[in-house]
C-alpha cells in the first residue's frame, strides 16, 4: 500500500456523522429498558438501539413527582451489557444533565419531554455536542425548531406510558401532512408557512424543495403492538421506539421480537397476523381522557 | 437489476444512490425478491438485528448460496460485517457468511462520540472521497487475497476479494456517487 492510499481520521460530531447514527437505525425498534435484563432482552429481540432510563414512562406517570436524567452507575451497567447503541434522556433544557450523558459516551440524548422540564423557553443548543440528539415533535413547527438547534432525529411526541398510540398517529399525520403540503405551496405561500409554523424560513424552503425533513423522522409513544408498529410505518415513521409497551406487557420477550418483526415487515398483512399471534396481554393502557399530566405539552 | 438489502438501516440512501448512478434498484427483504437482483448491496445498520431477521425472513440460506456461486456483493460498515469471516465483540448467536477473507472487530473504533469524517484517497477514483465512519468496524485481518483499496491511518477500509467490496465506512451518507459508480461499472458491470 502507497502513502497516498492512507488518510488521516478528521473530524467527529459533524451534523453528518450526527445524523448517520439516525440513518443506521431506521427499519429498526428502539426499546425502553430499566436495568441491564432488561437490555439483554431487548438486544436478544433484536433491537436496534436501547433507551436506558430509571422507569419506564407508565412508572413515571403513575409515580408524579420530578422525572430527572438516570444515575449514570445505572447507565454504564446497561452499556456494559450491550453491544448496541445505548441513548439516554435529558430534561428539556437541561443543558448539564446532556453535558453528562455525553461523557458517559452514551450514543443519543434523548431531550424528552417525558422527563419534567428544566427550563420553559429554552431547549439544548444541541450544535454544542458531539453526541447527536433526537427531540420530540407534535407538529411540523415544532420538529423544525428543534432541527434549527441542532436535532439529528426527530420523533413524534405521543402520549408515552400510556399504550395508546392515538397522539403518536396525530403527531405523524400533522408532521407528514403539512410536509405534503408545503411540496404544494408557491414561493410566496411559504412565507406564511414560516410565520405560521414559527419555523426559520430557509428550512420550509428546503422542504418545499425535497419533499421530506431534513432529519430521519420516527415514532414513540404510545405503541403497544406490533400492529402499532407497522402503522407508525405505513404512515410514514422510518423506526420505532417502543417504551412502556414491552416491558408492562405479560411477556416481553416474544412481544419484543415481533414488534421488530413486524417493523420491518410493516407492509405484509401476512406477516403482521403471524406475528401478531399469542403474545399475551398487551399493557392495559389508559385513555387521553384519564390522564393527568399530557407530556407532549412540554417542549416549546 | 440491483437489489439492496432492506431487513433494517441505511437501505433507502443506497437505493437512492444506485438510482442517481441510473441503475435500477430493488429493496430485498424475501428470498423471491433476491432471487431477482444480480448483485446485492449489504448496508450499514445494526448487524445484530440484521443477522436476526435474516433467520426470520428465511434469508440466511439463499444468501449464502448466492454469495457461494460469486454474487457481486458490497457490504458497507454492518454488512462488511456480516461478510467476514470472523467477528469480535459481537453476540454468541452472532456469525456471518465468511465471503471475505477478513475479521473484524464490532464498533472497533468505539461509541458515537468517536464517530467520524475522512478524506480517503481511493486508488481508483481520482480524488479523495469524503468517507462517513459510523461506530465503525476495524479490520484487524486481511487474508492473503484480500486487496486493500484505500486505508486510513494504516488500518483497510475499503476491502476486495473477487466479487466482494467491503467497506468499514458508509459511501450512502454523502451525495458522491463515484465508489457507487465504480462498483457498478467495474465489479457488477464485470461480471455479467
Amino acid at each position: 500500500m502507497t502513502d497516498s492510499q492512507s488518510a488521516a481520521p478528521s473530524s467527529t460530531g459533524t451534523v453528518r456523522v450526527k445524523r448517520g447514527l439516525a440513518e443506521m437505525l431506521k427499519g429498526g425498534v428502539i426499546m425502553d429498558v430499566v436495568n441491564p435484563e432488561q437490555a439483554k432482552v431487548a438486544e436478544d429481540a433484536g433491537a436496534v438501539a436501547v433507551m436506558a432510563l430509571e422507569r419506564v414512562p407508565a412508572d413515571i406517570r403513575a409515580d408524579g413527582g420530578v422525572a430527572r436524567m438516570s444515575d449514570p452507575e445505572m447507565i454504564e451497567g446497561i452499556q456494559s451489557v450491550c453491544t448496541i447503541p445505548v441513548m439516554a434522556k435529558a430534561r428539556i433544557g437541561h443543558f448539564v444533565e446532556a453535558q453528562i450523558l455525553e461523557a458517559l459516551g452514551v450514543d443519543y440524548i434523548d431531550e424528552s419531554e417525558v422527563l419534567t422540564p428544566a427550563d420553559e423557553t429554552h431547549h439544548i443548543d444541541k450544535f454544542a455536542y458531539t453526541v447527536p440528539f433526537v427531540c420530540g415533535a407534535t407538529n411540523l413547527g415544532e420538529a423544525l425548531r428543534r432541527i434549527s438547534e441542532g436535532a439529528c432525529m426527530i420523533r413524534s411526541k405521543g402520549e408515552a406510558g400510556t399504550g395508546n398510540v392515538v397522539e403518536a398517529v396525530r403527531h405523524l399525520r400533522n408532521i407528514l401532512g403539512d410536509i405534503r403540503k408545503i411540496t404544494q405551496a408557491d414561493e410566496a405561500e411559504l412565507f406564511e408557512w414560516a410565520k405560521q409554523l414559527r419555523a426559520p424560513l430557509p428550512l420550509i424552503q428546503e422542504i418545499a424543495e425535497t419533499g421530506k425533513l431534513q432529519v430521519p423522522l420516527f415514532c414513540a409513544g404510545g405503541l403497544a403492538t406490533p400492529a402499532d408498529a407497522a402503522l407508525a410505518m405505513q404512515l410514514g415513521a422510518e423506526a420505532v421506539f417502543v417504551g412502556s409497551g414491552i416491558f408492562k406487557s405479560d411477556d416481553p420477550a416474544p412481544r419484543a421480537k415481533a414488534i421488530v418483526e413486524a417493523t420491518t415487515n410493516y407492509n405484509d398483512p401476512a406477516i403482521l397476523a403471524k406475528v401478531s399471534r399469542g403474545l399475551g396481554a398487551p399493557m392495559t393502557g389508559i385513555g387521553m381522557d384519564e390522564i393527568n399530566v399530557a407530556f407532549a405539552d412540554r417542549g416549546w | 437489476m440491483i437489489g439492496v438489502l432492506a431487513l433494517q438501516g441505511g437501505f433507502a440512501v443506497h437505493v437512492e444512490a444506485i438510482e442517481a448512478c441510473g441503475f435500477d434498484a430493488i429493496e430485498v427483504r424475501t428470498p423471491a425478491q433476491l432471487a431477482e437482483v444480480d448483485a446485492l448491496v449489504m448496508p450499514g445498520g445494526e448487524s445484530t438485528t440484521m443477522w436476526k431477521l435474516l433467520a426470520f425472513q428465511e434469508l440466511e440460506g439463499p444468501l449464502r448460496e448466492r454469495l457461494e456461486a460469486g454474487m457481486p456483493v458490497f457490504g458497507t460498515c454492518a454488512g462488511m460485517i456480516l461478510l467476514s469471516a470472523s467477528i469480535s465483540d459481537g453476540r454468541a448467536d452472532q456469525s456471518s457468511f465468511a465471503s471475505i477473507d477478513l475479521d473484524v472487530r464490532r464498533n472497533g473504533y468505539g461509541r458515537q462520540v468517536d464517530s467520524f469524517e475522512a478524506d480517503l484517497p481511493i486508488a481508483a477514483l481520482d480524488e479523495p472521497y469524503r468517507a462517513v465512519f459510523i461506530r465503525a468496524p476495524v479490520i484487524e485481518r486481511l487474508g492473503d487475497g484480500v486487496e486493500v483499496l484505500a486505508s486510513v491511518d494504516g488500518t483497510p477500509v475499503l476491502v476486495r476479494q473477487g466479487p466482494v467490496l467491503a467497506a468499514s465506512f458508509h459511501p450512502e451518507l454523502t451525495p458522491d456517487t463515484r465508489l457507487h459508480r465504480w462498483w457498478l461499472t467495474e465489479i457488477v458491470g464485470a461480471s455479467s
